[in-house]
């Protein structure tokens, strides 16, 4: 461990320990009568106002990995990075749309997870397992993702060696997160999301008006970024990208936008922050005031382009041949050290609220969805409780052996493909909570095809470092352009349901029972409380079983 | 089950509020609109103001969406 950064380091590490103190003095906040059920370990009581909700939906939402990923794209590419910010545009009205109806009935069910709700809606333990499981592998690796959003600031602040010296100040982090998640539930990152979006806003606002004034101004930055990205790139021969797209990319773009957009509110992690909403006007309200965490979004995207047009960081980022340091570098060149160690501690506590909130969801889609679903059906709340607590565990330390023992383009590659996976289970769950025109078995076949495409078709693509899964998009059929491959598996998902529909309709299969009523999707809290010990249960034992 | 009577959105309410809520779909989408450098404003080319100054306009329209659509004690739709 040589060239350690000492301030940097040492504001890094109070920034982790504070936030450990909050993480475990979490379980004392707004608590409830006990901790041992799924609505207060794994939804926070179910109480939060529009504040708390914004500041752990935006802490959710906006990852760390999204901060180094994003610039870093940028960075590489030029103005396909970009796409980010449409995506984080357009998927509010979506979220307006969806999350109320969403909400509504999952708290007079008693729903805890996404797969709980087409359970129900559709009477099928089948469907709902699919999208358990659907949810469950896309957030594995997203949770290993936050790992490298931390490496990477760890990296440029010297903490390298080799073998376990470098791997222990993570392990050390990850141990203790596991631990306030366990003791804590959903409470820990809700109230550390709010040291988190402070740091981030700070760092953002201070980064935005500080470095260009630095470097030349935005004009310069621009233009630095254009003439540098038209240059020829050593390994292809071709230039690296361009200042605005092409027509050869701008139905990649755009269909990244849209397609990463129908998923943002479908991921588990987005749903269980969504359902720890106290009131149906909380989501409303957060849709439109989300945004604004879209803005920083685009900001930060521009710091790719900060980076590139100050010649010492792209010169740094080029001998590391990992553009993912792009802005660890920029930070670490441009502030002074106490605040970069500030910044660092942005992004790390950034991948903290994140990873916890996912490993909440992956544990409360496997203990509602396949463990009390399948193998205990009598389970009582407080045993629910403690499966998901151990499997909250499980998944972290499955997250940091994927991140330590593979190589970390594995972890990408399967982000990539949980983007693709997560858009699968759209029709069933978005499209669900406004009809259900669309047959139980008809939604599974058409979940299974966009499976199977997306990744058959992702294993396809090739990148100059990769020879498989080497990008999001490929050819779309019959239309001739390159688009974000989870758009194209949609559409072949919707008209395999919509045809099978047709056909099983014709031929008359039984569809399952609707447990929800149409009242229940426009009901708010007032309406009629959520009783503690009456999570789905009602509707579960009539439920025909038809797995 | 009857859904009790409450005074929800009126017809045109939720028409305007529909359309504001689509209205940033083909706007992002169409792509090469925006595609382009100029005007520059403060620097930025015209790419990203439009893109960075429509999550605003995102904001607005589904920020109008909701107070048209509101009503009292309960979210509409």
């Amino acid at each position: 461990m040589k060239d350690v950064k000492g301030l940097e380091l040492t504001i890094f590490v109070f920034f982790f320990v504070a936030v450990t103190v909050v993480g475990f003095a979490a379980a004392r906040w707004r608590r409830g009568q006990t901790l041992m059920h799924l609505d207060e370990w794994g939804l926070g009581g179910r109480s939060f106002g529009t504040f708390v909700t914004w500041f752990l939906l935006g802490g959710d939402l906006y990852t760390a990995y999204t901060f180094v990923a994003v610039p870093a794209a940028v960075f590489a590419g030029g103005a396909m990075g970009f796409w980010a910010v449409p995506y984080a545009a357009i998927a509010y009205p979506i979220v307006f749309l969806v999350g109320p109806r969403l909400w509504s009935v999952s708290h007079r069910h008693g729903y805890v997870t996404t797969a709980d709700f087409v359970r129900g809606r559709f009477g099928s333990r089948g469907l709902g397992l699919a999208v358990a499981l659907t949810g469950i592998l896309a957030m594995m690796p997203y949770i290993a993702l936050q790992l490298v959003g931390i490496q990477a600031v760890l990296t440029v602040m010297g903490v390298t060696g080799s073998g376990l010296a470098r791997d222990l100040p993570l392990f050390i982090a990850f141990a203790l997160l596991a631990a306030y998640t366990f003791t804590s539930g959903l409470r820990a990152p809700a109230l550390i999301s709010f040291v988190k979006d402070t740091l981030i806003y700070l760092t953002i606002i201070v980064a935005v008006l500080y470095i260009p004034s630095k470097i030349g101004g935005w004009g310069h930055i621009f233009d630095a970024s254009q003439a540098s990205l038209a240059k020829p790139n050593p390994v292809t021969g071709k230039p690296s990208g361009s200042l605005i797209t092409s027509n050869m990319t701008h139905w990649a773009y755009g269909t990244l936008a849209l397609g990463s957009s129908l998923a943002l509110f479908i991921y588990p992690h987005t749903v269980t922050g969504a359902l720890a909403a106290g009131r149906r006007d909380v989501i409303r309200r957060n849709a439109a005031l989300l945004p604004a965490y879209s803005l920083v979004l685009g900001f930060l995207a521009l710091l790719g382009y900060m980076a590139r047009a100050t010649p010492e960081v792209a010169q740094g980022v080029a001998k590391a041949k990992n553009p993912q340091l792009a802005v660890p570098l920029l930070f670490d060149h441009a502030f002074p050290q106490w605040f970069t160690g500030l910044a660092f501690a942005a992004i790390g506590v950034g991948a903290l609220v994140p990873a916890a909130i996912m490993s909440i969801a992956a544990s409360n889609l496997f203990t509602r969805n396949v463990y009390t679903a399948f193998l205990r059906p009598d389970a009582t709340p407080a045993e629910e409780t403690r499966v998901s607590q151990f499997v909250s565990l499980l998944v972290k330390v499955g997250a940091l052996v994927f991140v330590l023992g593979f190589d970390k383009s594995l972890a990408i590659n399967l982000q990539l493909l949980g983007g693709i996976w997560v858009v699968q289970t759209f029709p069933a769950l978005a499209i669900g909570v406004f009809t259900r025109w669309f047959h139980r078995w008809a939604l599974l076949a058409g979940w299974a095809v966009g499976m199977v495409y997306g990744t058959w078709t992702a294993y396809d693509t090739s990148s100059p470092t990769q020879k498989h899964f080497g990008q999001s998009i490929a050819d779309i059929p019959f239309v001739g352009h390159t688009g974000y491959i989870a758009l194209t598996a949609f559409v072949f998902n919707i008209a395999v349901a919509v045809v099978l529909t047709v056909v099983f309709r014709l031929v008359k299969v039984p569809d399952g029972a609707d447990e929800t009523d149409p009242s229940d999707y426009t009901a708010d809290a007032t309406d009629r409380p959520a009783e503690p010990g009456d999570p789905g249960d009602a509707g579960r034992e009539l439920t025909p079983a038809s797995g | 089950m009857t859904e009790p009577p409450s005074p929800g959105p009126g017809l045109a309410s939720k028409i305007v509020a529909g359309v504001l809520l689509v209205l940033p779909f083909p706007v992002y989408l169409a792509v090469p609109s925006y595609a382009k450098i100029t005007p520059r404003l403060a620097g930025f080319p015209f790419f990203y103001w439009w893109q960075l100054l429509w999550v605003v306009l995102t904001a607005v329209c589904i920020g109008s969406a909701h107070l048209l659509t509101r009503r009292r004690g309960g979210g509409a739709r």
